[in-house]
């Protein structure tokens, strides 16, 4: 009889779901000795949602754990010292000079992408969509072409371009005054590397900056045409101080793509080791902390410190990257307000 | 007098100012476009130079034959077509029902701190170094068994795949009103029934996008795959084995001094991105008239984006 007190709700409720949970809340007592196909389901689902989890903790755990030795044997200096000799006895590994690569490509590839990707993704948003729709179409097709197809354009096409066109002209007229342009105009080089990685992170950061430079509201446009703003007036006065956090957070995340990135990097940066790695200039060969992974690993016995030092290094990228991520992804959804959360229950 | 003297000093004034930010404007505008012409021409020349320079490359014996000595230009890249379709097929395998039920679990019963925590960790885990993954795989498998095992590659590989297909799913499943699943329950249909026969039907084409997508990126992977099936010269001959794949192929060829081998390494880039390209434009335009489809592509976009 005292479902009566769940019936009159029920009549009163116009919201559907709701009484369908009442509903189920009260024929759910009599299933419960049943083999419950529904608590099966949901324990599998669960189950696959939490994979992702115990994959990360496995992950970290297990980098730890394997690159044990390396960190006992260098402790701190593996971080901050310069060497890498894998020979037998005279073993002795420093990760600083791929940390500096890695940052420094990152950094000079973040200088160039990201400018551009903010134009795309400006010129995108405010285009009709006739013209709109197919220009995002072909930016997001950069995205679909495999890094090793970069790589290779890189490696036959554009290397030899820029080399003629730009580094040896850069070089012979700034070469020994500034200090930035010197160094041996081979192609194989951070710059070249840069460049590669600046428009391989161009459809990440272009596509997020115009989903953010979207969710302004359109008032805001307009109150600033109302002023008599130009369409460059409108974006300053507008659009910009808006989504600000937004942009910065595609910017992070166009890095985040650029620290991890492997192939295209390895196939151009010079692949130099030890000291040679941290570059003097923009012509100066390097090392990643990716490609010295990609270059290294097959190579590397497991019985020796090689690869526990590989590992490591691989340790402290993914720390790198995740940090980079977590941010990045804070700050976009703060900024995208994405209603997170399921349709129902 | 005075007065008029003064408005046409600001009338002056005012053209002045209208014609400077004018002139700023039309700059910042040629600027902007010069910025999509630039990120358009890299795109255009590196389909233009696989097509051209791959093209000598193909024939028959190219897509068939196992690869000749080091140097010669003869032979083909046949183990690594085959392997790529092995590889990432096993991949497949594995990625799809975890990526499809962990989608299922972030739409249908999100609604608490695990499964939020789920989704943040999955977006993080989606931007990954790939290649950490495959020292995971390595670590895991390769070192456990003892030998480069093809199941290490499709594992890192399905590691790749399955946050992206898990994001896919669970915007896909979003996108299917409410409504749907009261009608369902209505009929006196038990959750998991109306799940998978009500909810995944009508979310089915924004899924087979998310798995073909996710399907598309593995593809062009190289990075984990250098340390878990190593690269061979021979066709498939067990899962213990080392094996070939199309990238691994194209950067062991990039890496050899000799015309041929360069260009053997255009014809494999050429087979790799007609696969994927074939992969992206085909689902593009089998769905481009489907609004909803165009939906999901569009909120994905910036998730899945392109290689690592």
């Amino acid at each position: 009889m005292n479902y009566i007190n769940y019936i009159i709700p029920l009549w009163i409720s116009d919201n559907s779901y709701c009484t369908l949970k009442l509903l189920e809340k009260i024929l759910s007592k009599k299933n419960d000795r049943k083999l419950d196909g529904d608590k099966i389901f949901k324990m599998g689902a669960t189950l696959a949602g939490c994979f992702v989890l115990i994959v990360i903790v496995l992950l970290v755990f297990q980098l730890i754990t394997q690159s044990y030795p390396i960190w006992e044997e260098e402790g701190l200096s593996f971080i901050i010292g310069t060497d890498w000799n894998a020979a037998d006895g005279r073993e002795s590994f420093g990760a600083l000079p791929y940390i500096v690569g890695t940052l420094v490509t990152s950094a000079l590839a973040m200088a160039i992408g990201v400018p551009l990707s903010i134009g795309i993704a400006m010129f995108i948003s405010d285009a009709p969509k006739k013209i709109g729709a197919p220009l995002g179409f072909l930016v997001e097709l950069l995205a679909a072409v495999p890094s090793i197809i970069y790589g290779l354009w890189g490696l036959y096409v554009f290397r030899g371009f820029f080399m003629n066109i730009i580094e040896k002209p850069l070089y012979n007229t700034f070469g020994d005054s500034i200090w930035l342009f010197s160094g041996t105009p081979f192609g194989l080089d951070i710059f070249t590397a840069s460049i590669i990685l600046a428009i391989m992170i161009i459809p990440t950061v272009s596509s997020v900056a115009r989903e953010v430079m979207k969710a302004v509201p359109q008032q805001q446009k307009e109150a600033a045409y109302m002023l008599g703003a130009t369409k460059w007036e409108m974006f300053k006065l507008a659009i910009f101080p808006y989504s600000k956090t937004g942009l910065i957070g595609a910017s992070i995340l166009g890095l985040g793509r650029a620290v991890g990135e492997t192939m295209a990097v390895t196939m151009l940066i010079g692949n130099a080791t030890g000291l040679n790695a941290i570059p003097e200039s923009l012509f100066d060969p390097s090392q990643t902390m990716s490609s010295i992974i990609a270059n290294e690993f097959v190579e590397a016995s497991p019985a020796g410190l090689h690869l526990p030092a590989l590992i490591a290094v691989a340790l402290i990228l993914l720390g790198i990257a995740m940090v980079i991520n977590i941010i990045a992804h804070l700050l976009v959804t703060r900024m995208l307000k994405v209603k997170e959360g399921a349709v129902n229950s | 007098m005075n007065n008029i003297e003064k408005r046409q000093e600001y009338r002056a004034l005012f053209k002045q100012n209208v014609q400077k930010r004018l002139i700023v404007d039309k700059i910042v505008r040629i600027i902007i476009i010069s910025c999509v012409i630039a990120a358009i021409i890299p795109l255009g020349s590196i389909l233009l130079e696989v097509f051209k320079n791959g093209i000598a490359a193909i024939s028959m014996e190219f897509i068939t034959q196992v690869p000749g000595s080091v140097g010669s230009g003869t032979g083909g890249v046949g183990p690594a077509i085959q392997g790529t379709l092995i590889v990432v097929g096993l991949a497949s395998l594995m990625g799809v029902p975890i990526g499809v039920l962990s989608g299922i679990f972030l739409s249908e019963f999100g609604d608490n701190r695990l499964a939020r925590s789920v989704r943040f960790f999955n977006d993080v885990f989606m931007e990954f170094p790939s290649i950490v993954l495959g020292i995971f795989a390595f670590l895991v498998i390769v070192l456990v068994l003892g030998h480069f095992s093809v199941w290490a590659g499709a594992f890192a590989l399905a590691l790749i795949m399955f946050p992206i297909i898990a994001r896919t799913t669970e915007e896909s499943l979003k996108m299917v009103p409410v409504t749907y699943r009261e009608a369902g329950m209505a009929l006196g249909l038990r959750k998991w029934v109306v799940t998978m026969r009500i909810v995944i039907a009508a979310a089915k084409e924004g899924m087979v996008t998310g798995i073909m997508l996710s399907v598309a990126r593995i593809g062009g992977e190289t990075a984990p795959l250098i340390m878990t099936i190593l690269g061979s010269s021979l066709f498939f001959a067990n899962m213990n084995t080392p094996m070939d794949a199309l990238p691994l192929r194209i950067w062991r060829l990039s890496m050899l001094p000799y015309e041929s081998a360069q260009l053997q390494g255009w014809g494999a880039a050429l087979v790799l991105i007609f696969i994927i390209l074939g992969i992206n434009l085909g689902l593009r335009t089998l769905v481009l008239h489907k609004k909803e489809t165009m939906e999901i592509l569009k909120t994905l976009k910036e998730k899945i984006g392109g290689r690592k």
